[in-house]
């Protein structure tokens, strides 16, 4: 069998762990920048606060409500993951981090009244974290996503569904659209209903040769995984990234020129850094630019460069970056944001150059090694390139950041004695 | 805190170190105190109603959410919406303090008593930092 496990309203919950005031309140994360609702409270969900709401567009809602605001606090929230994360593993070795709030945990060849033993998991990340989840538990991963899709929705389930007999995971299918199966997008639902399927058990019953080659090969997978037989396995490692993009809103908007080089640079610097963590070289850069589509005159462009040689070198991508960022720049427009991608990414195995092309120097190599080690130890910042710039007046606007309660000692939660 | 037991040297030749039969993990101070790192969080004390057990202002508490709490056990609770240390009695259904200036707090019939750890261990330092 296989559990996903989902947390609710993740980054909600994160923040009412140490705060018990605010359990059963209404909640809001806001985003990078403090742009965008990005996780509510169940309390906040019945306000009528949408996902991915401006946060200028719902502050009166917040405001009328007394609804707690918090910025995102990555440090707390990636410490509780963790925490999810090592405590599942104690129901079973082997965990599929799928996102930061959802993970995969095979039980194969254990026996279990699986709802009982959902609940048991369930009852232990409350109990060990004060974290709310929900657990789906099938034979295979599109019937465990199903289930815990289930588990949140009906009432009676309680956060807990198993549909360990296709007897229950057909009742589930029945009642359940075809664009809530996994996998299933908006296009491909409008391709199956012309073959008459509008339900998960419409496509689960379907012929899979056939759609296959009216389709493709990945409809055949999910039609045997509505069925019970697993097709998609674990990935415990997760594959490296093909694309890297670090892209953010300025803390303030910028008409000159300077201060945006320097988040440019900041930006182009995060990704390289995760280019290296990843040991891969980047050969071309997607780069953008753009203003507030919310005001007049809106202005966005964009511009892929090639790099010289596959590289992972800090130095020389921020140079290409620049001089890219510079020809995008107008001068008069008020930038909201700025992002930098790495967009077509090889192995460093791959890597070589040969005589008349020569690739990136072992130096150059060796050089950024020593700055992540450095980076590593003593704090991310500690090394950087100049071209950052010192006082960062744009960087992100973060007002309401809850204190890093499980990995800073200033930050502990206080307890009344 | 790593307090180093004996470390055998690698010796290129003459007579091998006798400690290197023995040698052993360093201590950890981490292993000795927290038992379930996941379920486990730090937190610092702010108030003098727990003195009579040591526990003092500013003082680290290590408190366990796994445990399940037991009659004379050293908890943090959720009390009106704050996070507060107490001992549990629970044979008269009260929270009690280890200052003679506070007054039990008494649990009434069907009142909900959140629990949120047991404190496990509390660190007092001796210089300040």
């Amino acid at each position: 069998m296989l559990v996903l496990v989902d947390c609710n309203s993740c980054y909600a919950s994160c923040e009412q762990i140490f705060r018990p005031d605010l359990r059963g309140r209404p909640v809001v994360v806001l985003s990078n920048n403090d742009g965008f609702v990005v996780a509510r409270s169940k309390e906040a969900k019945l306000l009528g606060i949408g996902d991915l709401e401006p946060f200028f567009k719902v502050q009166h809602l917040l405001r009328a409500h007394r609804v707690a605001i918090f910025s995102s606090n990555y440090p707390l929230y990636g410490d509780i993951s963790h925490r999810v994360m090592t405590t599942l593993r104690e129901f079973g070795p082997n965990v599929e981090v799928y996102s930061i709030d959802e993970m995969f945990l095979d039980l194969h060849g254990l026996q279990e009244d699986w709802q009982d033993y959902g609940r048991k998991i369930r009852n232990t990340l409350w109990r060990n974290i004060r974290m709310p989840v929900g657990v789906g538990i099938a034979p295979s991963k599109t019937l465990a996503k199903l289930a815990n899709r289930a588990a949140k929705k009906i009432p009676k389930c309680d956060g807990v569904c198993a549909l360990d007999t296709p007897e229950k995971w057909q009742w589930m299918q029945r009642r359940t659209a075809v664009n809530d199966v996994w996998g299933i997008g908006r296009r491909l639902t409008k391709r199956l209903a012309d073959f008459g399927i509008e339900t998960a058990y419409d496509l689960a019953q379907a012929n899979p040769k056939i759609l296959r080659r009216r389709i493709n090969v990945n409809i055949e997978r999910t039609i045997e995984e509505l069925n019970g037989i697993p097709c998609l396995g674990l990935e415990e490692e997760p594959p490296a990234k093909k694309q890297i993009y670090c892209t953010r809103s300025f803390g303030e908007k910028l008409t000159d020129l300077s201060p945006i080089l320097q988040a440019a640079t900041l930006y182009a610097s995060r990704a390289a850094e995760k280019l290296r963590t990843q040991k891969s070289l980047v050969k071309s850069i997607h780069l953008f630019l753009h203003t507030s589509p919310h005001e007049p005159n809106y202005y966005s462009r964009s511009a892929v460069v090639q790099t010289q040689y596959p590289t992972d070198d800090t130095r020389v991508i921020v140079r290409l970056v620049r001089e890219a960022i510079a020809d995008l720049y107008r001068p008069g427009c008020r930038f909201m944001k700025a992002g930098v991608g790495l967009i077509e990414i090889i192995p460093r195995a791959l890597g070589q150059g040969d005589l008349f092309t020569p690739g990136q120097s072992l130096r150059a190599g060796q050089t950024m090694q020593a700055m992540d080690r450095i980076n590593k130890k003593f704090g991310r910042g500690t090394l950087f390139l100049g071209a950052e710039g010192i006082q960062k007046k744009w960087k992100m606007r973060q007002a309401f950041t809850s204190p890093a309660y499980t990995t800073r000692w200033g930050d502990l939660p206080r307890v009344k004695t | 805190m790593k307090l180093s037991p004996l470390y055998g040297h690698g010796v290129a030749c003459g007579f091998p170190s006798p400690a290197d039969d023995h040698k052993e993990a360093a201590l950890s101070l981490d292993e000795h105190l927290i038992s379930k790192p996941a379920a486990t969080f730090m937190a610092r004390a702010n108030g003098d109603s727990m003195m009579g057990l040591g526990i003092f202002d500013k003082d680290l508490l290590i408190v366990d959410r796994s445990l399940t709490p037991a009659h004379g056990d050293v908890v943090v609770v959720a009390l009106d919406g704050q996070l507060t240390c107490k001992v549990l009695d629970q044979q008269q259904g009260r929270l009690l303090s280890a200052n003679d200036d506070y007054a039990p707090i008494p649990i009434w019939e069907g009142q909900e008593l959140i629990v949120e750890g047991v404190v496990k261990a509390s660190v007092r330092y001796h210089r300040p930092r």
